[in-house]
């Protein structure tokens, strides 16, 4: 490795706009004439609109227009879609409720926008926002994902019965049921898996600007994926045409999923722009992130795990209902679906798998992809099982897995997955040595002298990585191709420019994919400039989501490069007057192998662009671009070991280890990935002690603001032990497997294992608030 | 936030005048901690913020008479470093350390807290369990009369809280029992042994009807000052608040576990 190449630790490039302040945020971004937006939002569950009337808003200062659903109907301005067609057990299609970006007579959740309301100020368009009154008709609610489909609920859509939008399944159902004829024992467990709220720091925000004169559109916009947003806007809402509108998704404070989605906002501001001749900009304050960021998880299963004598398993039935909120959003069908039941078999040999997801519509905010998008709920139900069976088994967890480890590869799930490579043990076996699982008893016997109640928790998770293959997932039902584009552009000068079609909202994309030039070329990465997040700039890209950006954007990035470092070889073998064959290129030189003729790197750069010696026939310039498509999802997999101290007087958990093993195949910078899983820990900690998005019977969200949600803080995690061992991914060109979502996804069975044995409970569900585990631990004593 | 306007007295007489101008529409600001938030919820709507920084007679820490006295327009994180504070009443200085985060302490202020009695405040608790008398600008209250249940205080219209004293007492214990979201209290307890030797405990964040006194505690710690004193007691969950973060009778519980801590740490 190069000092600033593949596997340094290189600062992040970005941080210093970032660390002061000097950031450029959708909220940043000002043109003139610019005007603001408020949108008028249902206080209500379920309602009818009765009517609209904004005569006192239109007296009140600074007001420039209000719109609502009915004028965005004769526009003809689309509902919002989902991408991915998930089909019914029945064959039949999933049944999407029509969602107007103005709600049409009809509002389903809290939150969910009417109307919007331009002033020339902030204030004056939240004030006028107020002054625009609604009558409505309540309706009853459900908030619930299992009781949304019993008898009598109260129906959300025409087009759903039952409230159920599908009802799919994947796996083999007579495999299965044969599996559970004749075991030697069935572990039956019921899970619930919370639904949470994204929480990027940066909240979400739209700047739309109709230039009348060139009948051109710009957005800026919270996005995780401009390009999407551009063909979406363009195909299906007929916002603007493709090539008439400009997605721009400058400085993005994080996203989790919550920005992949292309909201009503957006596009309402782009139309509005148009209609009110003023570019409209929309900032979400916190509460409204609250109310209408797409939620996560919200999973309700029952499941089932048949063993043999040996204590092998024989096969797994799952049944789950995923709460979809009100409406579908761009990939909340295939969350649940094929993001979750695919990992079912998470590290282990399961001969037969057979799971039925039924998604339901209630009365609160859509549920899409966040952090992990369907791999946490499936690890949480597949590491929680694989606990509880040891404990009912007598076993330790760790052989009850090891006798049941996959360990050779490739290996087929029956449930769609193929896994490439792995080494299970090896991760378990270094987590549980660093976690010194050996000495735990002896550490339980003393906080026990404390009266503190000490448990031990272990999860191994396997995730997919890198979406997708397109082929396969078009099969599937997604709507889009999933490769990823990247274009290397070197100057005569020698620096190089990437464009991706990767976003970054927080990755270090401008540090990681700048080694992975520099490990190329041997240039350094300052010279390496990454450029993305404009539909102008870049050629096309598919975005940043599912930890996509190594195993998908860099593979397309290293692709380009094999082209650019090919052409630049004939050059220089050519002014060499060497073997092509013969030319190497490192350290930023150019040169003959085993002789010491070179020439800089940039000489050949400036050759290919002065033409004046080129072999011949070739074109000058040195510029390449690549769309790559991957062969198989990755599988970053590993072992996390938790280690808390439970308070009995109180119920407070405390993490007093927390010890992270994973496998995330070749790693570009460490510090980087060391950064990820931090984050993605904090987060999978915080779902499983502090976060739970709440709603009350009448659907109000009770969660609303940081008074009520409880974010992770610091002092709530201990100081992470993480490491990672390596097995190349064998399916793309650099050996990534992706490291961003794995923390979220490894760590919340691990904590709920290690405090149902602290408290010698396992009937507790997230968040294991101390209240919870006090009557946990009541129940039992 | 609705459009307001901005006042800056530099006197109490200035800030009544202007308080009684408003008509009952303009809004006292102190650290602004507590009103700013709710402005900006849109949930409060002053015509004017009459802005008590520069008013010079909140200000100021001083120890007379065998009392402490501290300005209504002392911050917390003042409170929390100031030397006379930490000689007499080192517990108090330690509470003030222990609010919000490092901007809400350095604005924040315990005339701003005192006056707005939030169920969850921890000043109260305190002031309770010392026996502190509230000091306005046209009388002296002692605490017990002052904090009249949630979010109320004898406060009259344009009454302004200009400080607090209290004799220091030989002991105190704070314990703090955070709520998961708000790091507010959940369960906030003072025990105080105060220097004629009774014993004062200041609970809050747990009861229903805003800060209060367990009187039965303060009878069994006065005989005997340990946390043993308090195994027989039980707190009723019907006078305990209960929501999302925890039920009323998960605070009942909560409170005598904390007291007990409050104790433990007290004998320190
Ligand atoms: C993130 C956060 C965390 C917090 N955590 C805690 C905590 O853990 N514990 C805790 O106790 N508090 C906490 N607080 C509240 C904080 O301590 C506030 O500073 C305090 O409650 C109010 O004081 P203030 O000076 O900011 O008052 P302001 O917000 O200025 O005023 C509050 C109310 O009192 C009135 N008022 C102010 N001064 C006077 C006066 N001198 N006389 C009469 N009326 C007056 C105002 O009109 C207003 O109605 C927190 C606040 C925040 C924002």
């Amino acid at each position: 490795m190069g000092v600033e190449g593949i596997g340094a630790k290189v600062l992040r490039k970005e941080d210093r706009r970032f660390i002061t302040g000097q950031g450029r945020y959708t909220d940043d971004m000002s043109v003139p004439g610019m005007k603001y937006a408020a949108f008028v939002r249902s206080p209500h569950a379920h309602a009818k609109i009765t009517s609209i009337d904004a005569s006192a808003a239109r007296e009140m200062p600074g007001f420039i227009e209000f719109l609502d659903g009915q004028q965005l109907k004769a526009d003809g301005i689309g509902n919002i879609i989902c991408g991915w067609a998930v089909t019914s057990k029945d064959g039949s299609p999933m049944k999407m409720g029509a969602y107007p970006a103005l709600a049409d007579g009809i509002v389903r959740y809290v939150g969910q926008p009417i109307g919007i309301v331009i002033a020339e100020t902030q204030a004056q368009a939240r004030d006028a926002a107020e002054g625009v009154m609604i009558e409505y008709e309540e309706l009853p609610v459900v908030v619930n994902g299992p009781d949304a489909m019993k008898a009598g609920a109260p129906q959300l859509h025409p087009e759903a019965e039952n409230n159920i939008c599908f009802d799919w399944e994947l796996g083999d159902a007579d495999a299965t049921a044969k599996a559970f004829e004749n075991p030697a024992k069935v572990i039956k467990l019921d899970i619930v898996n919370n639904r949470l709220s994204p929480n990027p720091i940066e909240p979400r925000a739209a700047l739309g600007h109709y230039n009348s004169a060139e009948d051109h559109y710009t957005c800026y916009t919270t996005s995780q994926n401009p390009h999407v947003a551009r063909l979406v806007m363009s195909a299906f809402y007929n916002v603007a045409p493709e090539h008439k509108l400009r997605v721009i998704a400058p400085d993005v404070g994080g996203g989790f999923g919550a920005k992949i989605y292309i909201y009503p906002e957006e596009i309402v501001c782009l139309w509005a722009s148009k209609r009110t001749h003023v570019p409209v900009k929309w900032t979400s304050d916190r509460t409204e992130a609250f109310l209408t960021d797409a939620h996560g998880r919200d999973h309700v299963s029952d499941v089932e795990m048949a063993l043999d004598a040996n204590n092998k398993i024989l096969g797994l039935r799952v049944n789950t209902v995923a709460n979809l909120g009100a409406y579908m959003s761009l990939f909340s069908s295939a969350t649940p679906t094929y993001l979750y039941a695919t990992l079912l078999s998470g590290q282990y040999n399961i001969p037969a798998i057979y799971a039925n997801v039924k998604g339901v519509y209630t009365n609160t905010a859509p549920v899409d992809a966040y952090r992990g998008a369907g791999r946490p709920e499936a690890t949480y139900v597949i590491e929680r099982t694989m606990e509880t069976a040891a404990r009912e088994l007598g076993m330790s967890p760790a052989e009850f897995r090891r006798i049941n480890f996959i360990r050779e590869f490739p290996h087929q799930t029956p449930v769609i997955m193929n896994y490439d490579t792995g080494d299970f043990e090896a991760t378990m076996e270094a987590a549980m040595k660093t976690a010194d699982v050996a000495g735990f008893e002896g550490r339980r016997q003393e906080a026990k002298s404390r009266g503190k109640l000490r448990g031990l928790g272990m999860s191994c998770y396997i995730e997919a990585c890198g979406i997708a293959p397109s082929k396969a997932v078009g099969s599937l039902g997604a709507g889009v191709g999933l490769w990823e584009s990247a274009e290397v552009r070197v100057n005569p000068v020698g620096t190089i420019e990437i464009l991706t079609g990767s976003h970054s909202h927080g990755q270090g994309h401008e540090t990681t994919f700048a080694q992975v030039v520099s490990q190329r070329f041997g240039v350094p990465v300052d010279n390496v400039q990454i450029v993305h997040g404009d539909t102008d700039k870049v050629q096309f890209g598919m975005g940043t989501y599912g930890s996509r950006s190594g195993a998908v954007g860099c593979s397309a990035i290293s692709k380009a490069l094999d082209k650019v470092e090919a052409k630049a070889k004939k050059i220089g073998a050519h002014l060499l007057e060497a073997d092509e064959g013969d030319i190497v290129i490192e350290n930023g030189e150019v040169k003959v192998a085993g002789t010491d003729k070179k020439l800089a790197w940039h000489e050949v750069c400036l050759g290919a662009y002065t033409g004046h010696n080129l072999p011949d026939g070739m074109e000058p310039g040195l510029k390449e671009g690549a769309f790559y498509d991957p062969q198989n999802f990755t599988f970053p997999a590993g072992c996390y070991i938790c280690e808390v101290e439970v308070d009995p007087d109180t119920g407070v958990t405390e993490i007093v280890q927390f010890v992270a093993a994973d496998d995330f195949g070749n790693i570009i910078n460490p510090m980087i990935v060391e950064g990820q899983v931090h984050g993605g820990l904090a987060q999978g900690i915080g779902q499983a002690l502090l976060e739970g998005v709440n709603y009350d019977e009448t659907g109000q969200l009770v969660t609303a603001s940081y008074m009520d949600y409880a974010m992770p803080r610091a002092w709530d995690l201990p100081m992470f032990k993480v490491e990672t061992l390596v097995t190349p991914c064998t399916t793309n060109p650099l050996g990534l497997k992706g490291c961003g979502e794995a923390g979220a996804i490894g760590s919340p069975p691990a904590v709920m294992n290690a405090i149902t044995d602290a408290i010698g409970n396992n009937d507790l569900t997230m968040p294991a608030t101390p209240e919870k585990v006090w009557n946990a631990i009541n129940a039992v004593n | 936030m609705y459009e307001t306007s901005y006042q800056r007295p530099t006197s109490i007489d200035e800030a009544v005048k202007l308080l009684g101008d408003s008509d009952g529409e303009g809004k006292l600001m102190s650290g602004g901690m507590t009103l700013i938030p709710t402005m900006k919820a849109r949930l409060a709507m002053p015509t004017s913020l009459i802005d008590l920084r520069h008013v010079a007679e909140l200000k100021g820490i001083s120890f007379e008479n065998g009392r402490l006295k501290i300005g209504g327009g002392t911050t917390h994180a003042e409170i929390k470093a100031d030397a006379t504070v930490k000689q007499h009443a080192p517990t108090l200085s330690y509470l003030a350390g222990l609010i919000g985060d490092p901007a809400v302490r350095h604005m924040g202020t315990i005339g701003g807290s005192v006056a707005n009695h939030d169920p969850a405040a921890d000043y109260p608790a305190a002031l309770l369990a010392m026996g502190a008398t509230i000091h306005t600008n046209t009388r002296e209250v002692v605490a017990d009369d002052f904090f009249t249940g949630m979010f109320e205080t004898a406060l009259e219209e344009n009454e302004i809280v200009t400080a607090v004293s209290f004799e220091p007492p030989q002991a105190a214990g704070w314990e703090k029992f955070r709520n998961p979201a708000s790091r507010y209290a959940m369960a906030g307890v003072f025990v105080a042994k105060r220097a004629d030797g009774s014993v004062g405990v200041g609970v809050t964040g747990a009861g229903n009807a805003g800060v209060f006194r367990w009187k039965e505690a303060e009878s069994a710690l006065g005989s005997n000052f340990d946390g043993s004193a308090l195994d027989g007691l039980s707190l009723s969950a019907n006078d305990m608040m209960g929501d999302m973060h925890g039920s009323a009778g998960y605070r009942a519980n909560l409170v005598k576990v904390v007291t007990k801590r409050a104790v433990a740490s007290a004998k320190r």
